[in-house]
């Protein structure tokens, strides 16, 4: 039995005892003044790790392995946000204070790690995972141990839990809009869909057919995918030249999609003679495939560095004061950042930590500081964003050539589409 | 689609055909000479080739930052560069940890396992996490375009350049110097080379250091078509494995046999099936004639 589990008497246990005699000189000054935090044994009825001033939440990513490559960017940006939150004072008056573990790239560590964080650390929130391998592979801790999961990634939809904010798009969120913005602006009618062969690509390239054939009535002339790592492309561009699409739509990642920028570039398909959009390159792939090579295609996100409102300028600036003049921002990254935001808004609009207050609360909650504009959580635990589409520029950036007009619902189990 | 269309994809294919054969021969080679005439499993292969690629990384920041009027002739130089370090390391890895399991070669397999995650990690405290892209010179992009509708990528045309160059040394070095005569007299018969004054635990290391630098060079011109990034080297081991388990482990000639024909099968199967159903192809077909041939296409001949 921990101290956890016996009712909540201040004055129970030695550590309460001495928590006590440090909140004592506040006893003295009015306890309902304005700005005073609520009593703990209110905000946290669930045994999480609250204190009078401090509240400890988790952060679970790869900090080594091969997805350290994509997940350092929301480390950085969750701390980021964290550092700010406390600087203004943290959350219901109490300090955050981070537990990080490294779930290696490896799926079944990041299921203990998420155990170990909620069963012997009792965080109040958990800001982490990338892969939607590591998600599946928490998921059930978090509904098990009732945790709280802010998730960055925009991924392939088709799940929804009470245990998880999905702070990045799913993939209707991401497709369809970009997909009318070719079929308008680019007059785009044939498509060569490419992508990775593993449930991101597969199932967003579903999403993408059924809607470029049922929708826009155009034609899909060649579906690809190539296993995760593969360096060769060279076959299939030739058979990109073979059908001529109007529209090669790219759903490749990792250290595959360096090699297929670059043998693009090689076999003379640049941007020039080909248009190509894709769902998989942000500012941290450029990093590695290089300005030069992507030049020119386009990208479809809800996020690019280059936004231009004030918003994304103060959190651009923020980024690069701690972490470098160059540092890049991707739009994963701003989906991180938004996560420690969005539930220090919900733990406050709650008045609790509670968990199933969060995620009862967290239905309708704003965010009007975010850098991608204003963002509100749907009921079904998706943000409502905009969808956008970046022109890839030689030093790396994106320019932002379209935005949706108003923000899109996300709607994981998309009907039509299965 | 007119007769020209057809026949300039026919080309370009059978270039892609050959372009991977050169590529699949080069992430062999080295991995030929440490394991076919050692016997040393390497894991580490990979890792090897990411040192280079990272020497070209290097290179080219620094061409970029202290003598930009050499950035287009940097490239050549940075592989000699990428063999050295290689070298070097190899060198060290095979003092520290190989020599002393020569006797248990399957325990190499899981030393230098290890010693690909620890490289993997050191090279991730270096250069950080995130892939990063060197400058290349401008002649290393684009393509060749010789007639109109045909393009013959340039970075391709390049690899197979420096293919060709290092079979032909490693060729050369083996069957025409006396580094050769010792490798070939040490693998033949360890015990006969020693007796006749073979100092085969110098050759050994030279062996391994040399098979660690070739991966560097290789490493290094798959920067032209590949990525440069702490894990990158694991995206070759499987396929340098392949190549030289096929062939046969203790003749180069085989390494090349089977890079040809793995690369014809795999580049031929993607065109007309899709990538990922290529490569169940391409395996099935490797592992029925691995099932038939199980000492590899071609066996030396070796007393045992």
């Amino acid at each position: 039995m921990s101290d956890f589990d016996e009712p909540h008497d201040p004055f129970l246990t030695r550590r309460r005892i001495l928590q006590g005699m440090a909140a004592l000189p506040l006893v003295g000054l009015p306890r309902l003044g304005f700005g005073a935090p609520p009593p703990t044994a209110k905000v946290n009825t669930t045994n999480l790790a609250v204190t009078d001033t401090e509240v400890t939440v988790g952060q679970l990513h790869s900090a080594t392995g091969t997805m350290a490559i994509s997940e350092t960017g929301s480390i950085q940006a969750e701390q980021l946000a964290i550092d700010q939150i406390n600087a203004m004072g943290g959350v219901l008056g109490r300090k955050i204070k981070v537990i990080k573990e490294d779930g290696a790239s490896d799926w079944p560590t990041f299921a203990e790690k998420a155990r170990k964080l909620l069963v012997s650390d009792h965080v109040a929130a958990v800001f982490g995972c990338w892969t939607s391998a590591s998600r599946k592979a928490v998921l059930p801790v978090f509904e098990k141990e009732n945790g709280m999961l802010y998730y960055p990634t925009f991924y392939e939809g088709l799940e929804q839990s009470k245990n998880v904010i999905y702070t990045g798009q799913e993939a209707t969120q991401q497709i369809i809009w970009g997909l009318d913005w070719a079929k308008k602006e680019k007059k785009a009618k044939t498509f060569f869909l490419v992508g990775s062969d593993y449930i991101w690509p597969r199932t967003s390239m579903k999403i993408a057919r059924k809607h470029i054939e049922n929708f826009q009535k155009g034609s899909i002339v060649g579906e690809e995918y190539y296993p995760l790592g593969h360096t060769n492309f060279n076959s299939l561009i030739n058979k990109i030249k073979l059908k001529k699409p109007d529209c090669v739509y790219c759903a490749v990642v990792g250290g595959s999609n360096v090699a297929f920028y670059k043998q693009l570039k090689a076999a003379g398909i640049n941007a020039k003679k080909q248009f190509l959009l894709t769902i998989s390159v942000t500012e941290d792939e450029v990093l590695g495939i290089g300005g030069e090579n992507v030049e020119g295609f386009y990208s479809s996100m809800k996020y690019f560095q280059s936004l231009n409102n004030p918003n994304n300028i103060a959190f651009v600036k923020a980024f690069k004061a701690k972490y470098g003049a160059n540092a890049v921002i991707g739009d994963v990254t701003q989906a991180a950042y938004l996560g420690p935001w969005l539930w220090k808004a919900t733990v406050e609009k709650a008045g609790s930590f509670d968990v199933d207050k969060i995620a009862a609360a967290s239905a309708g909650i704003e965010l009007k500081t975010a850098p991608e504009g204003y963002v509100k959580i749907h009921p079904n635990h998706h943000l409502w964003s905009k969808a956008r589409i970046g022109l890839a520029q030689r030093n790396g950036q994106f320019k932002v050539v379209a935005e949706s007009p108003a923000l899109i619902e996300p709607n994981p189990f998309p009907k039509g589409y299965q | 689609m007119s007769m020209t269309d057809i026949f300039n994809i026919a080309m370009m294919q059978g270039f892609a055909g050959l372009s991977l054969f050169s590529v699949l021969l080069l992430m062999g080679l080295g991995l030929a000479i440490i394991f076919g005439q050692m016997g040393v499993i390497n894991m580490a292969h990979g890792e090897f080739m990411t040192i280079g690629a990272y020497t070209i990384y290097l290179a080219s920041t620094l061409a970029e930052r202290y003598i930009p009027s050499f950035m287009e002739e940097y490239f050549p130089f940075a592989i000699l560069l990428a063999f050295v370090f290689a070298f070097i390391v190899g060198w060290i890895a095979e003092w520290a940890l190989i020599r002393h399991l020569y006797k248990r070669p399957l325990d190499t397999l899981l030393a230098t396992w290890g010693l690909s995650l620890a490289m993997q990690q050191t090279f991730r405290s270096l250069f950080g996490a995130r892939e990063v892209s060197p400058t290349l010179p401008e002649w290393l992009l684009g393509s060749w375009s010789p007639a109109e509708g045909l393009d013959i990528p340039s970075n391709g045309l390049f690899v197979m350049m420096v293919t060709l160059l290092v079979t032909g040394f490693v060729l050369l070095a083996l069957y025409r110097s006396s580094w050769g005569l010792k490798v070939r007299a040490t693998v033949a018969n360890r015990a006969m080379a020693n007796a006749v004054g073979i100092n085969t635990k110098r050759t050994d290391r030279l062996t391994f250091a040399i098979g660690c630098g070739i991966a560097g060079i290789a490493g290094a011109a798959f920067t032209t078509i590949g990525s440069t990034g702490p894990t990158s080297g694991s995206l070759y081991i499987v396929d340098a494995f392949l190549v030289v388990t096929f062939g046969g482990a203790a003749s180069l000639l085989g390494t090349v046999a089977s890079a040809f024909g793995i690369a014809q099968t795999q580049s031929i199967a993607e065109f007309f099936i899709s990538g990922s159903m290529a490569k169940v192809l391409t395996l099935l077909l490797i592992v029925i004639i691995l099932m038939i041939r199980p000492q590899g296409l071609f066996a030396s001949k070796i007393r045992r």
